[in-house]
């Protein structure tokens, strides 16, 4: 120590004059490099601002097509119409059996109405045409409406039916009726008549209800995303009550309890392997195993929400640890150093503190879940489904397989109406997300 | 008012009996391969506030956490020696940790309060042991502890605001309640006012002072001053060695070894 002490003293009287003369140096040092740095800092915002540019212009473009697309699609153009209900039609006995109601001819009556428009059209192909511009839909919204109230028959209705989705096309001016009539759906008649009707003030534009309360149909006018959204919900709901929990719990334990080994180090490895494998193989091992080995049924909100869990757990478990780790230790010591038990510690302490994260966490992998398309095409909830599934065991699809079985559809307006779902479930994404920003800011306002 | 009474009532038994609440022997910690403290025999006196004093990195700290197994959550942590807690090897199979803790309270270097109420933070040990009988009994509990710790007057209309949004000074005798309110017979210290002005540790020793009462207490600290004035005994580290301990007089005024006289003057440390 004394060596060192006086070993440093004799330079030091000596160098005065040269520590001023490495101060000047290192002054012109700095100043020389400035420039330098500065230009290099202010490129290097540039990149990062043409980055983040490029993005939102990417985002505007995908967006601004997706809404162009989608936006007709929550309209629907549809037909006055005056219908008689003739009694000898729908009821020649008069007793008002519900089944004879029910299977009742009435589309007779859809087509007397129009005959009605157009008392000209009488060869039999220009009749066919002509009925081909009203929707199969209309029947059901007679029928319904008589077997609600019975006591209408033999009264003549006004009511509005839609029109068939080639026809609703060309209203929406998607259809050009320049082009030549072969490569057309709608011909040049049908665009006469449609013109009369509109003259007549028969043909109105109203907001497409049936999008959003039917299930899929094989004619677009009357399908709509409801099957796909209840479907979607209960998987989602299921995916949550399986992953959810699961992911806490293992989390916690890996967290909080498990000794740190070698044996928790390959585990951890895995989880975040697991995070990285794509997502079609969980829908492999769900054929495989939920379905070939547990007989849960295919098409099923239940199996979906299994494979769907596979996929969400690693996500869960480790924003799950992220968050339990950002718990200050300091809070554990405190519980543990009143005689909390550790149990005790976790339970009261750090879960709670680590909930707004967790819950992020799941929100996030939920949200994951709800775009989820490959994993789902192998376990059969690609099938086309009608009704609107009932329960976890029934058959269904959920909104990103409904978009891919639109989007692949020849009709023009099942495209439309890919688009218009795929607004709903950025629609819903959207919401999920500002959930999780809503929980991490309450988070972020703890500490 | 039944806590008092009953805190008291041990305080006079172990005035007759000249038995230490913690007897220590021969004391060493491990951590993984790395030997933190060698053989450290000391006792800890009811009644009296126990300084430990020593260069950073002596194993203080170490020592300290020995006393209530907190040491436990390390992992690789490993503790020899005895520890004796009235009599009883606290790292025996017949020693629960959760009841040492009970008895053995701990107030930490920084203030860490739950971020929960400042009744809350009181509460919860009483709560989770089933001291209390019903609500009116925690109370106070509750009131008893802040009123020890000499925080009632300024938190008394503010019982249900978080812990987290008091001073500094106030978190640490937060803390101090909170610990007194299990009603342990030894309280352990670790730097308490490292984190506090020179008021706030002017009133946190004035507070050791009359907790000496009721507990007994030990207290990690760098300041000889602080160790001067709070405590009656001293217990000198360095290096994982307990280098001397003795009356604090007898140690400030007259050192013994060398390495005490040292640190004590300010050579090294
Ligand atoms: N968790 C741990 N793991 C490994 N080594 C540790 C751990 N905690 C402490 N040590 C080592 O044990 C020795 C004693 O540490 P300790 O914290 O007891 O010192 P201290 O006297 O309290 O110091 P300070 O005054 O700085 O708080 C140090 O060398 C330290 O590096
Ligand atoms: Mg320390």
């Amino acid at each position: 120590m004394s060596n060192s002490a006086n070993g440093a003293a004799l330079p030091r009287a000596a160098g005065l004059g040269s520590i001023f003369d490495a101060r000047q140096q290192v002054s012109e040092a700095v100043s020389a490099g400035l420039k330098r740095r500065y230009a290099r800092e202010k490129r290097f915002r540039l990149y990062g601002m043409l980055a983040t540019l490029f993005a939102v212009a990417v985002l505007g473009i995908l967006l601004f097509t997706i809404i162009r697309t989608g936006l007709p699609a929550f309209t629907q153009t549809m037909i006055k119409l005056s219908v008689t209900l003739y009694p000898q039609e729908i009821d020649p006995k008069g007793d008002r059996d519900p089944q004879t109601l029910s299977s009742a001819d009435y589309q007779r009556l859809v087509r007397d109405a129009l005959d009605d428009y157009f008392p000209d059209v009488t060869s039999r192909n220009d009749r066919r045409e002509l009925f081909a511009m009203i929707s199969p839909g209309a029947t059901y919204v007679i029928r319904s409406m008589v077997i609600a109230d019975p006591s209408l028959i033999g009264k003549r209705i006004e009511i509005e039916v839609p029109l068939k989705d080639d026809i609703d096309q060309f209203a929406k001016g998607k259809i050009d009726s320049e082009a030549d009539q072969a490569n057309r759906r709608v011909s040049d008649k049908q665009i006469g008549w449609y013109q009369r009707l509109v003259d007549r003030d028969l043909i109105v534009s109203r907001f497409n209800t049936t999008l959003f309360t039917a299930g899929d149909s094989r004619s677009p006018e009357l399908a709509g995303i409801w099957g796909a959204v209840v479907g979607s919900f209960w998987t989602m709901s299921l995916t949550l009550l399986m992953s959810f929990p699961l992911a806490v719990g293992a989390a916690v334990y890996l967290e909080e309890f498990a000794p740190k080994n070698r044996w928790t180090d390959v585990i951890e490895v895995n989880i975040n392997n697991l995070a990285a494998v794509p997502s079609i193989v969980f829908g492999l091992l769900g054929l495989a195993v939920f379905i070939g080995f547990f007989g849960v049924p295919r098409s099923s909100p239940m199996v979906g929400a299994l494979v769907l869990t596979l996929m969400t757990l690693p996500i869960i478990i480790i924003a799950s640890r992220a968050a339990l780790k950002s718990v200050p230790p300091s809070i554990r010591e405190a519980a543990l150093g009143v005689g909390a038990s550790k149990m005790q510690a976790t339970l009261h302490h750090v879960l709670p503190l680590a909930m707004p994260g967790m819950l992020t966490g799941t929100i996030l992998g939920m949200a994951h879940a709800l775009g989820e398309t490959a994993p789902l095409l192998m376990i059969g909830m690609v099938a086309f489904i009608v009704d609107v599934p009932s329960g976890p065991l029934s058959s269904a699809t959920v909104m990103p397989v409904q978009i891919y079985l639109w989007s692949d559809a020849p009709e023009r307006a099942f495209i439309e109406r890919a688009s218009a779902a795929i607004m709903v479930l950025l629609g819903f994404l959207t919401v999920m997300n500002l959930l999780a920003v809503a929980l991490r800011k309450r988070f972020e306002k703890r500490w | 008012m039944i806590a008092m009474q009953a805190t008291t009532g041990r305080a006079t038994d172990a005035a007759a009996s000249p038995v230490p609440a913690f007897m220590t022997r021969d004391v060493c910690v491990f951590y993984g391969q790395k030997q933190a403290l060698t053989n450290v025999s000391l006792d800890i006196h009811r009644n009296q506030v126990t300084s430990l004093i020593g260069p950073s990195g002596c194993g203080k700290s170490t020592y300290l956490r020995c006393l209530n197994r907190m040491n436990d959550i390390i992992d690789g942590c490993r503790v020899t020696g005895s520890i004796l807690l009235d009599g009883q090897d606290i790292y025996s199979g017949s020693m629960d940790v959760v009841h040492l803790r009970a008895r053995v309270g701990m107030v930490f270097q920084k203030p860490n309060p739950f971020p929960k109420s400042i009744f809350e933070n009181v509460a919860y040990g009483p709560r989770i042991h089933g001291i209390a009988k019903d609500k009116t009994e925690l109370e106070a509990i509750v009131h008893n502890s802040l009123e020890k710790a000499g925080l009632l007057a300024e938190v008394k209309d503010r019982m249900d605001q978080p812990g987290t949004g008091l001073s500094g000074g106030q978190q640490q005798r937060l803390c101090i309640a909170r610990a007194i309110a299990v009603q342990p017979e030894v309280i352990l210290m670790d730097e308490p006012c490292s984190a506090l002005d020179p008021i706030a540790t002017a009133r946190i020793e004035e507070l050791i002072d009359e907790l000496r009462e009721h507990f007994a207490i030990v207290i990690v600290t760098h300041s000889m001053q602080q160790a001067a004035r709070v405590s009656q005994r001293t217990g000198f580290f360095h290096l994982g060695i307990l280098v001397e301990t003795g009356d604090t007089e007898q140690i400030f005024t007259n050192p013994r070894d060398k390495r005490t006289q040292d640190y004590i003057t300010g050579r090294f440390g």
